[in-house]
Parts: C-alpha cells; structure tokens; sequence
C-alpha cells in the first residue's frame, strides 16, 4: 500500500507533473471560478479548439507550440469577433461555425502527408513530458493570474453581481471584460502544452464548476476549485501511473468525477432537506 | 468621505433630454425637462414601458442620450434597480452586496476598507437587516433583497440616488422603515428620484415627473397631479366619483385596437 502511493513520486516526471498540474490548479481555482460565473465557459472552449491550426501548424513547420498556440489563438479570437458581428445571424451560431470550422481545418491538417509526430499530443497533451519552460511559464502565469484577480477582485464582483448597474459604481464592464478575456486566453495557451487541445477546457472550467456547485461564497469558492483541481490531478496522476493510462485523459476523467461526486451530493442534501421539511408539515 | 451637498444645489438639470436604444428607431425617453435639488424627493410615476428605468440608465451613464443636454453637477449617482434584474445564483452574502457600494468611492486598484465594512453593517442596518448580513443573497426574500440594495446605494454615500420602484415587494413595515429612510436621506441634503406605480405616495413628495415614452408634466404633485395629466400619464381614464374620489384607473377606449370581425 505505502509502496503504492510512493512508487510514483520516485519518478522525476511523475512529480514534475504533479508540480505542473499543481500551478494549473492555481489558475483554475482562481480564473476558472470567474469564467463560470461570467458565462465564459463557452468562450473557453471556442479559443481552446479555435487554435487548433495554429497548434498543427507550428508542429508542421517545425516551430516552438507556443509560438503555434499564440498565433492560433489570435486568429480564433479575430474571426469570432467577426463573425459574431455579422448582423442577423445569431452570434452563438455564428461562433460555434467558424470553431467547428477552425477545429476542422486543424484535424485536416494534421492528417496530412506530413502528419506531424506531436499530433496525439497536441489533441491530448503530454503531462508527463513537460519542460522546465512549461514549467517555468505555468508558475508565471499562476503568479500573474493570482496577482491580477486579487487586485481586481472588488470591482470584478460588483460587475459580475449586477452588471447593468456597474455604471450606477461608476465602472464600464468592458475593459475588466478584456481583462479576463486576456487572462484566459493566456491560461489556455499555457495549459494546452500539458493537457492538450481537447482536455484543457475541462481543467479549466472543471474544477470552479465543481466547486459553484459546493459553495455560495465567492472566496470558498475558489479555495474549493483550486483544492479540487488538485485532488483531480493526484489522483488521476495515480491512476494513470497503475493502470497505464494517459496521464491527461485520466486527470479530466477524475476531476469529471468529482464534479459528478458533487452534483450527486447536492442532490442527495436537497432531498434529506425536502423529506426533513416533509416531516415536520 | 465626501459630505453630502447642502440643500438646494442642482444635482440634475435635464434639458430636453432623448435617448434610443441602440436598434431602436423610436426614442424610449423623450423631451424630459426636469431639475433636482439636493433635498426634493422627485417621484417618477408612468406606465409599464413609460420609459422610467430608461431615464435612470439614462443618469447614470449606462445609455446615452440621443439629444437635449443633461448635467450632473455632483457627479456621482447611486441606483437602486428595479429587483429583477439582480442575480440570485452570485456566490455572496447580504453584506458583501452592501460592500460593493464603496467600489464607486474607490479606484480600480483599491480594496475596501474596515470603515466601508462598518459602513456595510450600518447600513443594512437602517433598512432592518443587521441581523441577515451573513446569509446567501440568493437565499433571501424578495424584499429582503430590495432593501440590500437600498443598503448598497447608502455605502455609495453619493448625492444623488435613484430608486426604481423600491417599495415593489415590501411588506407594510418593510415600507414604512423604508419611507423614514427615504425621507432622512431628503433631509440630509440628498435629492432622490423614485420610480413608482404609487400616485398616492407622489402626492405626499416634493416633486413629480410624468413618463409616457415623453415627458408628460414635471412640478409639485398638487398643481401636476391633475385627471388630465394622469390619463395622458396612463393613456387611460381615472374614474371620478361624483365628490372626487378617484377610484382608480381604467384601460382607455379600445378604439385603436382591430379585433377584426366588427363590421364584416
Ligand atoms: N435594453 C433594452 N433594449 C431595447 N429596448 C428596451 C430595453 N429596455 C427597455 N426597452 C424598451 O424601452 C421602453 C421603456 O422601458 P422601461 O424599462 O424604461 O419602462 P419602465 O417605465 O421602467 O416600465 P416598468 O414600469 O415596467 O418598469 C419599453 O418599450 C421597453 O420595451
Ligand atoms: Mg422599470
């Protein structure tokens, strides 16, 4: 048993990536709790899967995946802006056909000749690989995150509470708006390194969506999605070194878990508390 | 903290003011001509859709005007919001709504401080609610929400506040602390604009401005307040018992209306 639990962290990778996922978990438990309640989940995944050319294209040419990443995202974000301008086409559609179409034209051409030998990678990530860089870069950006949203904090609240009324408070929503949006697109070119095109979004959202679902403050909140990000991550971190299974997909699989874990709790308390209400009418 | 202006100072002093919503081609405010001085209660009476919460979008700079001129000499305006438009599912306590009044008294970069979390408790105590500060905002009733906002706007401590149908949901003492309350504030100095559907509690303010999409009258509710202004306030028949006591308001006339089959 005991040799169950250290037998892993004798491995430099496996603890490399536990450090990983760990500053991860930062970003997740602090920016992933305001794009849940600003409704940015579906941003999230548009700008994740919209960068898929981006990603396959710098596999292609042989250029560093951030570089790829960024320039991806750039363009994902430019033709959502657009499209979802265009008048008399609703804007949710609009967005979801040029993501469809952006995820498309990545999966093609990745499927090239020229297949690149990452692409498995890119599509699922390779925790288990980071680099110090990788590294290096998740601790910035967990650092900045961290730094930000604190400062912010006051004035993110009293926008995401009452949006209309931010002008009454005397703040415009919008560069506060741009402000997460930066965030969060930083948070998913750095993420994507590790747990991949497809996976990211789930360590993103996963964890604060587990954690509204436990808490009604908003500081609660964010402690509970960072502890639950790294709960998911030991653990699936765990079980993708006992069974052999891939690291990325079984970290998703174990924060999904927990997010079912606590659906199942709240439901299971609202029922007690109707039976309990039950019996005493 | 700023004092609060003396009486009389104008707070707002709109000339001819319209604004349109954006794809809008008709204006939801129109020729609004009006002043508040520190100290006036101004009721805003109107129908549904007279363009009340537009004004106040207005005044505090969410919409901008489409014509006339508007000035806001004490700069700084607090809004009560008609209650429905609030979130309940925002992870925050009745104190923490409160708080977010001395965001508008702060730079971006500030925290609020230990006097703005006294200032939090004191005023979610003048609207009756010291003993809710730590419950789940969602979780509240909705008048218990109401007054956290009128909470809120106390913590903006600002000069001028706007009330969009306060009193809507309040139980009868709910009401009656919130009418002291009101009335303290006019008293400090503090011009107030209330939206309401009450034509009795316009009569007892200072000031009242009627809204049907254009401004109907402005003055003091004994001369304003008149069967003629109310019908074109309401576009409706206020029916006058012979005496005159007014018992009520009926829908006008459907003669503008097709219900189709009448003289075929
Ligand atoms: N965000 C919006 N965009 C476009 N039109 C709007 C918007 N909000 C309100 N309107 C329109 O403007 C008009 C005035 O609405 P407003 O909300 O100001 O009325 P009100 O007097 O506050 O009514 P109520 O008594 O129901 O609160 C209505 O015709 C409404 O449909
Ligand atoms: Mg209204």
């Amino acid at each position: 048993m005991i040799a169950w639990l250290t037998d892993p962290l004798t491995h430099g990778i496996v603890v490399r990536a536990m450090l990983e996922l760990t500053l991860l978990g930062v970003v997740s438990g602090g920016l992933g709790c305001w794009i849940v309640l600003s409704g940015m989940s579906y941003s999230a995944e548009s700008l994740a899967h919209g960068m898929l050319p981006g990603l396959v294209g710098a596999a292609l040419l042989g250029v560093p995946l951030l570089v790829g990443g960024a320039v991806g995202l750039v363009i994902a974000a430019l033709s959502i802006v657009v499209v979802a301008r265009v008048p008399r086409l609703d804007s949710d559609v609009a967005v979801s056909v040029v993501v469809t179409a952006l995820l498309g034209l990545g999966v093609l051409m990745g499927l090239s000749p020229r297949t690149p030998a990452g692409l498995g990678e890119i599509l699922f990530g390779d925790v288990l690989g980071v680099s110090d860089l990788d590294i290096r870069l998740a601790a910035g950006l967990g650092a900045a995150i961290v730094v930000v949203l604190a400062v912010l904090h006051p004035t993110l609240m009293a926008i995401g509470f009452d949006r209309a009324g931010a002008r009454a408070l005397g703040r415009r929503p919008a560069p506060f708006d741009a402000v997460l949006a930066v965030l969060l697109a930083g948070a998913t070119l750095v993420a994507v390194q590790a747990l991949g095109n497809l996976l990211v979004v789930a360590m993103l959202v996963g964890p604060a969506a587990t954690a509204r679902v436990l808490c009604d403050r908003m500081a609660a909140m964010m402690l509970t999605a960072t502890l639950v990000a790294f709960a998911g991550s030991v653990a699936g971190l765990y079980l993708s070194y006992h069974a052999s299974v891939a690291a990325g997909a079984s970290v998703t699989a174990a924060i999904l878990t927990l997010y079912g874990l606590a659906l199942l709790w709240r439901a299971a308390t609202a029922l007690r508390g109707r039976r309990t209400a039950a019996a005493h009418a | 903290m700023p004092e609060p202006v003396t009486r009389g100072e104008v707070l707002v002093d709109a000339d001819d003011l319209a604004a349109t919503y954006p794809g809008a081609t008709v204006p939801a405010v129109a020729s609004a001509t009006f002043v508040v001085h520190g100290g006036e209660r101004v009721s805003v009476l109107g129908p549904n859709g007279g363009g009340k919460s537009t004004l106040f979008r207005v005044l505090t700079g969410e919409l901008t005007l489409s014509s006339g001129a508007l000035a806001l000499p004490a700069g700084r305006v607090a809004l009560v919001p008609q209650t429905e438009r609030s979130r309940l599912d925002f992870p925050v306590s009745a104190l923490d709504v409160a708080l977010m009044g001395a965001v508008s008294r702060m730079p971006w970069w500030r925290r609020p401080s230990r006097a703005d979390r006294a200032l939090a408790r004191e005023a979610l105590d003048r609207v009756g609610l010291a003993d809710r500060a730590q419950r789940t905002f969602g979780d509240l009733s909705g008048g218990q929400r109401q007054r956290v906002l009128v909470a809120r706007a106390l913590v903006q401590d600002a000069p001028l506040l706007l009330l969009d149908e306060p009193f809507s949901g309040l139980d009868v003492p709910s009401a009656e602390r919130l009418r002291a309350l009101l009335d303290d504030l006019a008293a400090e100095g503090r011009g107030l604009l209330m939206a309401t559907h009450d034509i009795e509690q316009a009569r007892s303010w200072d000031r009242v401005l009627c809204l049907n999409r254009v401004q109907i009258a402005f003055g003091p509710p004994a001369s304003t307040l008149t069967a003629q202004v109310i019908e074109r306030t309401y576009g409706s028949e206020i029916v006058t018992l012979p005496g005159g006591v007014e018992l009520g308001i009926l829908p006008a006339h459907h003669h503008h209306h097709d219900h189709g089959g009448h003289g075929s």
